[in-house]
C-alpha cells in the first residue's frame, strides 16, 4: 500500500470533501533575461523579451509537443540555451531556447515534482513523487534533428518521500534535494552521473515540516555561497551545505502572523517559494497567505538572515505562487495562478507582476527604491501580459478562490495526515490478521 | 482432574496451532494466578525477564506507513541521557563524548544486541525496530538485564523508528563502525522490492552513516534475498567484500546466525543461511 505519496483519496469513508487537485502557476526567467516562461496547468506560455513578442512553441518544426496534464516544474539552464518542463503527464520535455523546439522527450514512470539542469547544461535531472531522482544526458543538438526520446537513469533517492526541490550548487559540485520529510540532502554530483550519485556530502537537518524550496545565495566575495531553504514550518534557514551546519533561522511565520493580525484565521504561513537576488544581498520569499513578497537581507559574512520588510501590491490581493529572477536584471518576476479551479468560467488563472530595484536595497539605507511596475511599465507591456496571463483582466473573486485552492492543495500534498486513534482503528477494520485481544 | 486434562488435550489436538498456543499459555497463566502470584504476568517470575509471548506482533510491518513515533530533528537531538543514563548522567553532553557506534537495523527481540553488549562493553549500541510491541519487549529486557547485572548492559538501548527513512536523523556522517541487517523482510514480490531494507539507494545512506573501514553485516535464510543483498553491495562503489580470512577472524560473524531468535529458528529447522559482510571503503578517485 503506497499510502505515503498519494494525493487526496477520494473514497475516504467520512465527511471529507472531495477536492480537485489544482496546479499552481509557475514562472521562470531566462538567466540573461532573453525570455520568460509561465506554466499554468498544462499550458506553457513563453514571451521573448529581446524581441518583445510572444513565442509559439514548436512553431518551426510544426510538431505538436504540448503537455497533456499539469506542469509541475519548469527551469532554464544556467547558460540559458536549454529549458525543461515536466509534470503530471509523466513526460519531461527539454527545449532549445533559440527556436523553442522540443529537443528531447523523456517518459517517466511517475509524476514529476522537480527538475534541475547541471551548470554545464549537459545533464537534466528530474525527481518523481516516490523520491527517486533521475538523470538524462544531453548530447550535441543538431538543429535538423527530430524529437529524440530518452530514458532516464536513476541517480539517487529519498526513501518514499516526495522531492519538492532539486538544485545544483553554484560550482556544480553538488546536487541538493529536499523532501517532504523535512530533509535536505547534499550529494556529490559525480563525473559520470549515469552511474548514480552515491556519495552523500551532508544532510541539512533542522526543519520541522516539509521543505518546499531551495536557493543558493552567493556573491563575488563569497562565491561558494550558502544554501537557503523555505519550509512548511514557516521558517527560512541558511545552511553551510558542505558541512550541513545550520547557520541561521529566520522565523518568517511569527513576523507574518504579527503583520497580519487583522483576523486571518490561520497561523499557517508555509513558505511557497524563494529566490536570491543576483548580488547575494537579499532573499525574496513568497509566503502562503501573505499578499506580496517578504524581503530578507542576507549578510554572507556574518552568515545571517534578517527580515527587512514586506512589499505588498496595492490594489490586488496578490499572493505569488512562484517567483523568479535573472542574473542580469534587477527585476523580480512573480506569478499568481492556478489551473483546474472549480466553479469558475475560466478554469485557469494567471497574474504576472514585477518588482524592480531589489538589488539596490540594503539594510543601512532604510529607504528602498524598489517599486511595483504597473502593467504598462512591464517589459513587453500588455502584449506580454496577454501572452503570459491569457487575458488582461482578472476577476477579484477568482483571486481569493485561487489563493485558498493553492494553500489547500499544497497542504494536502505535503503534510502528513494525522488520524485520531479511533479513526485509525476504523481504517484498519478491513485487516484480517489481527489476533483476538488477550 | 485427569479427565479435565484429557479433555483439554483432546480439544487442543483438534484445534489449530494458534489456538493450541493460546490454550497452553492460558493454562500456564491460570496456574500462575492460581498459585497466588499476582505480579506482572508479562515478566517471568523466575528469570525476571519479559516473556515474549506477551509481546508478540505480526512479523511484517509496513515500512511505508508513517506511524506516529517521535523522530529526532538531527543527530544532536538524540537523547543519549535517556538511552544510556550510566554514560550520560546529565542531559548536556560535552562535545567529544561517546557516540553510538553499532546499529542493529530491525533488531527484533534484541538477541544480537544482548550478545554484543557484553562482547563490546565500552561501545554504545542501539537497536532500531519498527514494531511497537517488539520495541517495548526489548526495552523491558534491557532494563531487567541492567538490574540483574549491575554495571552491565548499560551500553545498549532500543528505539522505535523507521530506519529506512530516518537513519540520517540518528547518526552523523561516518559515525557508525558496525551496522547489522539480520534476517530482513524479503518482500518477495517484484513490485515490493523497493521496500527491501538493502537497496542501491539505501546503501548510499548507510555508506554515509558508516565510517571508512566500518562493516555492514547482512544475513538471511532466503536465498534470493541473499543474492540480492550481495549483488547490491558488490555493485555499490563504496563497499567492498571482506575476505574469508577476515570473516574467520571477526567474532561478530558467528553471532549473526546464533544470537537471534530468527537465527536459532533457522538452525533448528536445519536451514541454510546466506551472509554478505562488506567494508565501507573510500574509492580511489
Amino acid at each position: 500500500m503506497e499510502g505515503d505519496d498519494s494525493l487526496l483519496t477520494t473514497e475516504d469513508n467520512n465527511k471529507e470533501v472531495v477536492e480537485l487537485e489544482v496546479a499552481p502557476a509557475l514562472i521562470s526567467v531566462h538567466p540573461a533575461h532573453h525570455s520568460v516562461a509561465v506554466a499554468v496547468g498544462c499550458e506553457l506560455r513563453v514571451f521573448n523579451l529581446r524581441e518583445g513578442c510572444p513565442v509559439t512553441l514548436g512553431a518551426e518544426s510544426g510538431e505538436v509537443c504540448h503537455h497533456k496534464d499539469s506542469i509541475r516544474a519548469i527551469r532554464y539552464g544556467a547558460k540559458g540555451n536549454v529549458f525543461v518542463s515536466a509534470g503530471d503527464d509523466k513526460l519531461v520535455k527539454i527545449w532549445t531556447t533559440d527556436s523553442w523546439r522540443c529537443m528531447y522527450s523523456v517518459s517517466t514512470e511517475k509524476k514529476v515534482s522537480a527538475v534541475a539542469i547541471s551548470d554545464n547544461g549537459q545533464f537534466v535531472c528530474y525527481a518523481d513523487k516516490f523520491g527517486v531522482v533521475w538523470v538524462v544526458e544531453l548530447d550535441e543538438f543538431n538543429e535538423n534533428q527530430a524529437l529524440v526520446q530518452k530514458k532516464g537513469s536513476p541517480l539517487l533517492a529519498h526513501y518514499c518521500s516526495i522531492i519538492t526541490s532539486l538544485e545544483f550548487s553554484p560550482d556544480g559540485q553538488f546536487i541538493i534535494t529536499a523532501d517532504r520529510d523535512f530533509k535536505i540532502r547534499v550529494t556529490m554530483f559525480p563525473k559520470k552521473p549515469l552511474d548514480g550519485a552515491h556519495e552523500i556530502q551532508s544532510y541539512c537537518l533542522g526543519h520541522t515540516e516539509f521543505v518546499s524550496c531551495l536557493a543558493f545565495v552567493y556573491n563575488v566575495d563569497c562565491p561558494h555561497g550558502y544554501l537557503v531553504s523555505g519550509s512548511g514550518d514557516s521558517t527560512v534557514r541558511l545552511w553551510d551545505f558542505t558541512s550541513g551546519l545550520l547557520l541561521n533561522t529566520c522565523d518568517v511565520g511569527s513576523e507574518v502572523g504579527r503583520l497580519m493580525a487583522n483576523g486571518t484565521e490561520s497561523n499557517y504561513f508555509a513558505i511557497t517559494d524563494l529566490c536570491a537576488t543576483c548580488d547575494g544581498s537579499s532573499i525574496c520569499v513568497a509566503v502562503q497567505g501573505l499578499p506580496g513578497i517578504l524581503l530578507l537581507t542576507c549578510n554572507l559574512l556574518a552568515k545571517t538572515l534578517s527580515i527587512l520588510k514586506v512589499v505588498s501590491i496595492n490594489g490586488e490581493d496578490f499572493i505569488p505562487t512562484s517567483i523568479g529572477t535573472s542574473l542580469t536584471s534587477n527585476f523580480l518576476w512573480m506569478v499568481m495562478g492556478v489551473s483546474n479551479l472549480p466553479g469558475f468560467d475560466s478554469s485557469s488563472l494567471a497574474r504576472v507582476r514585477i518588482i524592480s530595484g531589489l538589488t539596490n536595497c540594503n539594510s543601512e539605507s532604510g529607504d528602498q527604491n524598489h517599486n511595483i511596475l504597473e502593467d504598462q511599465q512591464v517589459p513587453g507591456g500588455e502584449t506580454l501580459l496577454q501572452q503570459l496571463q491569457g487575458s488582461l483582466s482578472i476577476d477579484k473573486d477568482v483571486f481569493s478562490a485561487a489563493a485558498e485552492a493553492v494553500k489547500t492543495s499544497m497542504r494536502n500534498l505535503l503534510i502528513k495526515k494525522q488520524y485520531s486513534s479511533e479513526k485509525r482503528e476504523f481504517r484498519k477494520r478491513g485487516r484480517n490478521d489481527r489476533k483476538a485481544k488477550r | 482432574m485427569s479427565s479435565r486434562i484429557a479433555n483439554a488435550q483432546y480439544l487442543t489436538a483438534r484445534e489449530s496451532p494458534l489456538a493450541k498456543t493460546a490454550a497452553t499459555s492460558t493454562m500456564q497463566l491460570e496456574e500462575k494466578i492460581a498459585s497466588g502470584d499476582e505480579s506482572n504476568p508479562c515478566i517471568s517470575k523466575s528469570t525476571r525477564l519479559p516473556r515474549k509471548r506477551f509481546y508478540r506482533a505480526r512479523a511484517h510491518s509496513n515500512p511505508l506507513s508513517d506511524s506516529h513515533f517521535p523522530v529526532p530533528i538531527s543527530p544532536h537531538h538524540v537523547e543519549y541521557s535517556v538511552h544510556y543514563p550510566h554514560f550520560f548522567p546529565s542531559s548536556d553532553s560535552p562535545p567529544d563524548s561517546k557516540k553510538i557506534e553499532f546499529a542493529d537495523v530491525g533488531c527484533g527481540f534484541g538477541g544480537l544486541l544482548i550478545s554484543l553488549a557484553t562482547l563490546f562493553p565500552e561501545t554504545l549500541m542501539i537497536g532500531m525496530e519498527l514494531r511497537d510491541k517488539v520495541t517495548e519487549y526489548v526495552k523491558e529486557r534491557i532494563l531487567a538485564l541492567r538490574v540483574a547485572n549491575p554495571g552491565q548492559y548499560q551500553n545498549v538501548s532500543v528505539v522505535r523508528t523507521n530506519s529506512m527513512k530516518y537513519i540520517p536523523n540518528y547518526f552523523e556522517k561516518s559515525q557508525l563502525s558496525k551496522m547489522f541487517f539480520l534476517f530482513p523482510d524479503p518482500h518477495f514480490k517484484e513490485k515490493n522490492h523497493r521496500r527491501r531494507v538493502i537497496s542501491p539507494f539505501l546503501l548510499d545512506e548507510y555508506a554515509y552513516a558508516i565510517r571508512a573501514g566500518g562493516i555492514i553485516y547482512t544475513i538471511t535464510d532466503v536465498e534470493e534475498l541473499g543474492d540480492w543483498m550481495k549483488s547490491c553491495l558488490e555493485n555499490h562503489p563504496l563497499f567492498a567484500a571482506l575476505t574469508e580470512e577476515e570473516l574467520e577472524a571477526d567474532p561478530v560473524v558467528k553471532l549473526l546466525s546464533s544470537a537471534t531468535e530468527e537465527g536459532q529458528k533457522v538452525s533448528r529447522n536445519g536451514g541454510q543461511t546466506f551472509k554478505a559482510v562488506f567494508r565501507r571503503i573510500v574509492p580511489s578517485v
